[in-house]
């Protein structure tokens, strides 16, 4: 199970997160700490995947943006790996190229990916259609 | 509004709290326009959790929505519920989501049954009702909805196994199809067709098929596509390729996917990626536990591994060798996991790192006494204050109970006095304080075990860590305490109450009550010499269970208008009813040495103390001791002086035969599992320079099997008797002995996740293949002696899920010219399982066996097992059968018949007693009392107890009963003892036996009407046998 998703950029800032399971604010920030110190610092040529407490973590950079994402130890780390991509695929294709951060859009794409921890949808073209006619509407 | 509500999301993102918007949110999500509601309802999920109380205010919006005929408003809403809804309203949403089943549009049909879902995880009572609904789902034409569905039946599927066996069949066609590329292209991954969908299927296969050979042979096909298709290299295949591992690994073994599974696992052990290595191992760690083999495959890649660069790689390969130590690599394994956390920093890693190491170095037979010692040393260090408290409570525990020989004990005991008198002569300011207290448990306890140590120097040695100040009040007791042991010469008293003295004033009521103890020892000469006896530890006191020198204490207090006592939680209840003051605070100055006394409260020294020569202070201080924080206590205290008398069978006899029994029926399966973990180890570390390789065991290694009681020799006798039967050297026996006692712990652990490995025909066929050309089966000798030689052999076909049960000898049931028949009772918690083993006796090969039983009084799970050939002499095969006794009944038959394709149908007949289906039902006095109360159903009984010159005759009764019955026995009042047991199918029953004059009278009661009657005969039958 998932069970959160931050997104961070090289700095270690957030830009997004999202937690599946309800931890408080204030935990939230030392966890927030945590994880992002222990995937920032691996190396290159270190695999993909940290443990933290009871959970793993499995992490993916794309330039200056990691994506770093909480799974319980049942998890299969490498599908987790390629949600990953898929849901940067996914933004690409949304974004066309530029990622101009529409915080609330990412989000609407998540929730349409990933419900309660789980997989939920992984078809490019059904996750976005949902986003798509609430674009068209705005328009009209 | 929506771009404030967009920074308001940013600024809880970044950690400020911005609870004031919470409100705003909700507004938003009823009023905005659809982006605006959108995003309102995005904040909610973001903002509130389930239980947040605003959470309500949002209910009617989504009512409304729900029922808009905006497609996409109806979309946000049952998104929102499938993320965040209150329990309490689902009933008010219930009927509209369920609607939104039938809908036209998939997406709605999807987010439908993704809602349920959650509903399903916070109330499952609540959509108990509408489980044909995702059936439907399941078999919906869109692929979306479908998989939406398997979340639900993955959680189903995990919770009861056995309902869902008959969708087996549409899950298999739905993973051809998804791996057929039926799907369409748009639910590609880099051209994988719908990846997490078949991990998703492969997952549910996998709970299907566990330990269910039919289920799992619908799967094969399927399994070996999967394997074929998932050719392609890219990340995703390997992932899916590690979930099909998995499922093959857990499902029913066929040999053939084994192999083809083996061989998947090369490419990710070898394979140069990182990522796909980690998976790897991870995938070898699941699968060495059913096939230690592999593990030998890919040897020189695991010590690869084991000296990576990534910390993470290196944890994952120990991970690994913990699932693969044995008796002879268990030193080597452990040094690398030493090595790891002296480098770890992370404190959750030290914590489980050191729990396994402590477990590895305690339960198998050590090469050098001075490695155990120096092991745990190591690990106190390391692990220090973080580890769990039972690592250093167990190891004291090893110490003071001891092992086979008093010799290894002594030297044991000695080895840890040695290497702890020379750590205080180092700098002990940097050890944790769990070391310390370990330190000075052992000094007090066993140093008098070496000669010309002068107690005087232990103290003072103890002494001067208590200088320390960075040491905790804790620890300062446990040093105390220790002293107070010391005390036998009059030398070291002296040094002692002068250390003492200081902290006859101090603030801690623990530390003083220690203080003024030893005080009071070192004045009274007499009580000294009775509370220390030279060399008198850990002799196992007779102590009056029944604290019968305190009645008169009691009635006297009572006489003098004293309240009468309440069980605890009688006394908090009373405290919460009536809101009276407070007692909390004043608990800590009330004597803290009754729950000192309890060995439940491991934390506090006086408990090792007082098992082991200061239970006499008990007596002596009981008075004292008997009012204490939870008040007066006579069942606590007699369970824990039950504990005091019988170390090793801390908890009921009964489970120490367990155990033995265990030894028996593990010890077929382990000589031939020992045998591969041997050449394991051997060659696995070859590169590694181990010290103790291929050595032959160390004589220690009997040291961890639990001392042999001298109450039970019967077992002893047994498990000689089949061991015996099994090899025909002596000197066989003991090297087979030594190498079956220390796994038998190992095994339970794996068999937990395990498939069975017997019970397929070729599993089968292969050990006995090894067996005949081991030169153990008796291949050319006449065949009354085969059949013995067979029978005894017969339990290690039992499937490893049943190893380790208590079972019954096997016996034979008939046999005809071609098969003969022999069944096995093995007791498990809910069911008897009956195992008939069908072995071929004739030279010929047997097609298509089938055995079918049946039972009027029973219940028998209605299949036939079949078994299509039985190829050569001697092959068996194991069908089992899980009985469960409804109605009770004092014994009940079982008829069987067996045929086959050449020859005539063979019935028998089996009569089983109603003594199998009884297990016993731990309780507690207290439990006891109250459903004595509330069943109805009861029988009363004088039985005659003819041994009249017995000086116990409760307990030699108690005895026989729960030998014979499997009874549990609860507590023993004076005259009276209370037992507990409970049918197969979970109904208890209660009995209540008192003797007077020669006559013992047993009431039973029980909620069922004729349980407590059929009982009745078995416990009159069990007295008069005895």
């Amino acid at each position: 199970m998932i069970k959160f998703l931050l997104m961070v950029n090289k700095q270690g800032q957030i830009r997004l997160s999202k937690y599946y399971e309800h931890i408080d604010l204030a935990k939230r920030a030392s966890l927030e700490v945590d994880v992002i110190k222990g995937c920032l610092s691996r190396k290159k040529e270190e695999c993909s995947f940290v443990e933290y407490k009871d959970y793993k973590l499995v992490y993916r950079q794309y330039a200056s943006l990691f994506v770093m994402v909480g799974v319980s130890e049942n998890e299969n780390e490498l599908a987790v790996y390629e949600l990953v991509h898929n849901f940067v695929e996914v933004l690409d294709k949304y974004f066309s190229r530029v990622i101009m951060f529409n915080l609330e859009k990412v989000h609407v794409i998540l929730d349409e990916m990933i419900l309660n921890g789980h997989i939920v949808e992984t078809n490019k073209s059904r996750i976005l259609a949902p986003l798509l006619v609430l674009d068209k509407m705005a328009e009209s | 509004m929506k771009e404030i509500m967009v920074r308001a999301i940013y600024c809880e993102m970044l950690g400020y709290e911005a609870s004031f918007s919470y409100i705003h949110a909700i507004k938003l999500a009823q009023q905005g326009s659809v982006l605006e509601k959108r995003v309102g309802y995005l904040a909610v999920s973001l903002f509130l959790h389930e239980s947040h109380d605003l959470l309500l205010l949002l209910v009617n919006t989504v009512l409304k929505d729900l029922q808009s005929t905006n497609l996409i408003e109806v979309c946000m809403a049952l998104t929102v519920v499938s993320q965040i809804f209150p329990k309490d309203m689902i009933p008010a949403v219930l009927p509209l989501v369920e609607d939104k089943l039938t809908h036209s549009k998939e997406i709605i049909r999807r987010k439908a049954v993704l809602a349920l879902y959650k509903f399903y995880l916070i109330a499952p009572n609540q959509v108990q009702h509408i489980h044909d609904k995702f059936r439907k789902a399941l078999c919906d034409k869109d692929p979306g909805v479908m998989t939406a569905s398997l979340h639900i039946y993955l959680k189903l599927i995990k919770e009861s196994p056995e309902s869902y066996k008959d969708l087996t069949d549409s899950f298999v066609t739905i993973l051809k199809q998804v791996v057929g590329g039926k799907l369409p292209v748009d639910f590609n991954y880099h051209s994988v067709p719908a990846p997490w969908l078949q991990m998703q299927l492969l997952r549910i296969l996998a709970l299907l098929g566990k330990e269910d050979q039919r289920t799992s042979e619908m799967m094969y096909e399927v399994l070996d596509e999967s394997l074929r298709r998932a050719e392609i290299n890219h990340n995703i295949t390997y992932a899916i390729l590690y979930e099909c591992l998995k499922t093959i690994y857990t499902i029913h073994p066929k040999s053939e996917l084994l192999e083809k599974a083996a061989k998947c696992i090369g490419k990710f052990v070898l394979s140069p990626k990182i990522n796909l290595k980690y998976l790897g191992l991870k995938a070898l760690t699941y699968v060495v536990q059913q096939d230690p083999n592999l593990a030998l495959q890919h040897q020189m890649t695991i010590i690869e591994c084991l000296d990576h660069s990534d910390p993470i790689i290196k944890r994952e390969t120990l991970e690994l060798l913990y699932r693969i130590t044995n008796g002879q690599n268990v030193s080597v394994i452990v040094e690398k996991m030493l090595d790891f956390l002296r480098l770890s920093k992370d404190e959750y890693t030290t914590i489980d790192l050191v729990g396994k190491v402590a477990e590895l170095a305690e339960k198998y037979p050590f090469p050098y006494n001075s490695w155990f010692i120096q092991t745990m040393n190591a690990i106190f260090s390391i692990g220090g204050d973080v580890m769990q408290p039972d690592i250093p409570n167990n190891f004291l525990r090893l110490l003071a109970e001891g092992f086979d020989s008093d010799e290894e004990d002594r030297q044991l005991r000695l080895l840890a006095v040695d290497s702890y008198l020379s750590l205080l002569e180092c700098d002990t300011s940097g050890l944790p304080q769990r070391f310390l207290q370990v330190i000075s448990w052992v000094l007090g306890e066993f140093s008098f075990l070496k000669e010309g140590l002068e107690p005087a120097d232990v103290v003072e040695r103890l002494g001067k860590l208590l200088d320390d100040d960075a040491i905790t009040t804790e620890t300062r007791c446990w040093v105390l305490a220790a002293m107070s042991k010391l005390c036998g010469s009059s030398d070291a008293l002296c040094k002692a109450e002068k250390v003492a003295h200081k902290y006859t004033s101090c603030l801690d009521t623990a530390l003083r009550q220690q203080a003024v103890e030893l005080e009071l020892l070192g004045r009274d000469v007499d009580l000294r010499t009775r509370v220390l006896p030279q060399h008198g530890f850990c002799v196992w006191l007779q102590v009056d269970s029944s604290l019968s020198f305190l009645d008169g204490f009691v009635s006297d207090a009572l006489a003098r208008g004293a309240a009468p006592y309440k069980p605890p939680h009688q006394r908090q209840e009373e405290l919460s009813q009536e809101k009276i003051l407070n007692f909390e605070p004043y608990g800590l100055s009330l004597p803290v040495s009754l729950s000192a006394c309890s060995l439940t409260d491991r934390q506090s020294p006086t408990a090792l103390s007082l098992s082991s020569s200061l239970s006499n202070l008990l007596k002596l201080e009981g008075v004292k001791r008997v009012w204490g924080k939870q008040g007066y206590l006579p069942e606590k205290q007699a369970t824990e002086e039950a504990l005091a008398q019988e170390p090793s069978s801390i908890f009921a006899p009964s489970h120490q035969q367990a155990c033995s029994e265990s030894q028996q029926t593990t010890f077929s399966t382990i000589v031939e599992q020992d045998q591969e973990k041997r050449q394991l180890a051997s060659s696995l570390f070859v590169g590694l320079g181990s010290q103790n390789l291929g050595k032959p065991e160390a004589s220690s290694s009997q040291r961890f099997r639990r001392k042999v009681r001298p109450e039970d020799p019967s077992d002893v006798n047994r498990s000689l008797a089949v061991s015996s039967s099994f090899s025909h050297s002596s000197s066989a026996l003991d090297v087979l002995l030594d190498n079956a006692i220390p796994d038998p712990t190992n095994l339970s652990d794996s068999t937990s996740e395990a498939v069975p490995a017997v019970g397929n025909t070729e599993v089968v066929e292969a050990s006995e293949v090894s067996s005949l050309s081991g030169g153990s089966g008796p291949l050319a000798q006449p065949s009354s002696q085969v059949e013995r030689g067979l029978e005894s052999d017969l339990p290690s076909r039992l499937p490893a899920t049943l190893v380790g049960l208590l079972r019954s000898d096997v016996e034979e049931l008939c046999s005809g010219e071609s098969l003969s028949l022999s069944a096995c009772k093995v007791f498990d918690a809910d069911a008897l399982v009956l195992a008939i083993f069908l072995s071929n006796i004739s030279d010929s090969s047997i097609q298509e066996v089938s055995c079918l039983i049946s039972s009027e009084q029973l219940k028998v799970p209605e299949m036939c097992s079949t078994f299509s050939v039985l190829s050569f002499y001697l092959n068996v095969v194991v069908s089992l059968y899980r009985l469960v006794m409804e109605a009770p009944g004092t014994q009940a038959i079982v008829r069987g018949s067996v045929s086959c394709a050449s020859q005539a149908t063979q019935s028998f007949s089996l009569t089983l007693s109603l003594v199998d289906f009884i297990r016993p039902l731990p309780l507690t006095t207290e439990e006891y009392g109250k459903m004595w109360l509330s069943f109805s159903h009861d029988v009363k009984q004088n039985l005659m107890l003819l041994k009249h010159e017995e000086e116990d005759q409760l307990e030699a009764a108690l005895t026989a009963l729960k030998e014979k019955l499997c009874l549990h026995i609860v507590d023993v009042i004076g005259a009276e003892g209370i037992m507990a047991c409970q049918l197969v199918s979970g109904r208890p029953c209660l009995l209540h036996c008192h003797t007077h004059g020669g006559m013992l009278a047993i009431w039973l009661r029980s909620p069922i009407a004729d349980l407590p009657d059929c009982l009745l005969y078995h416990c009159q039958k069990a007295i008069q046998e005895r």
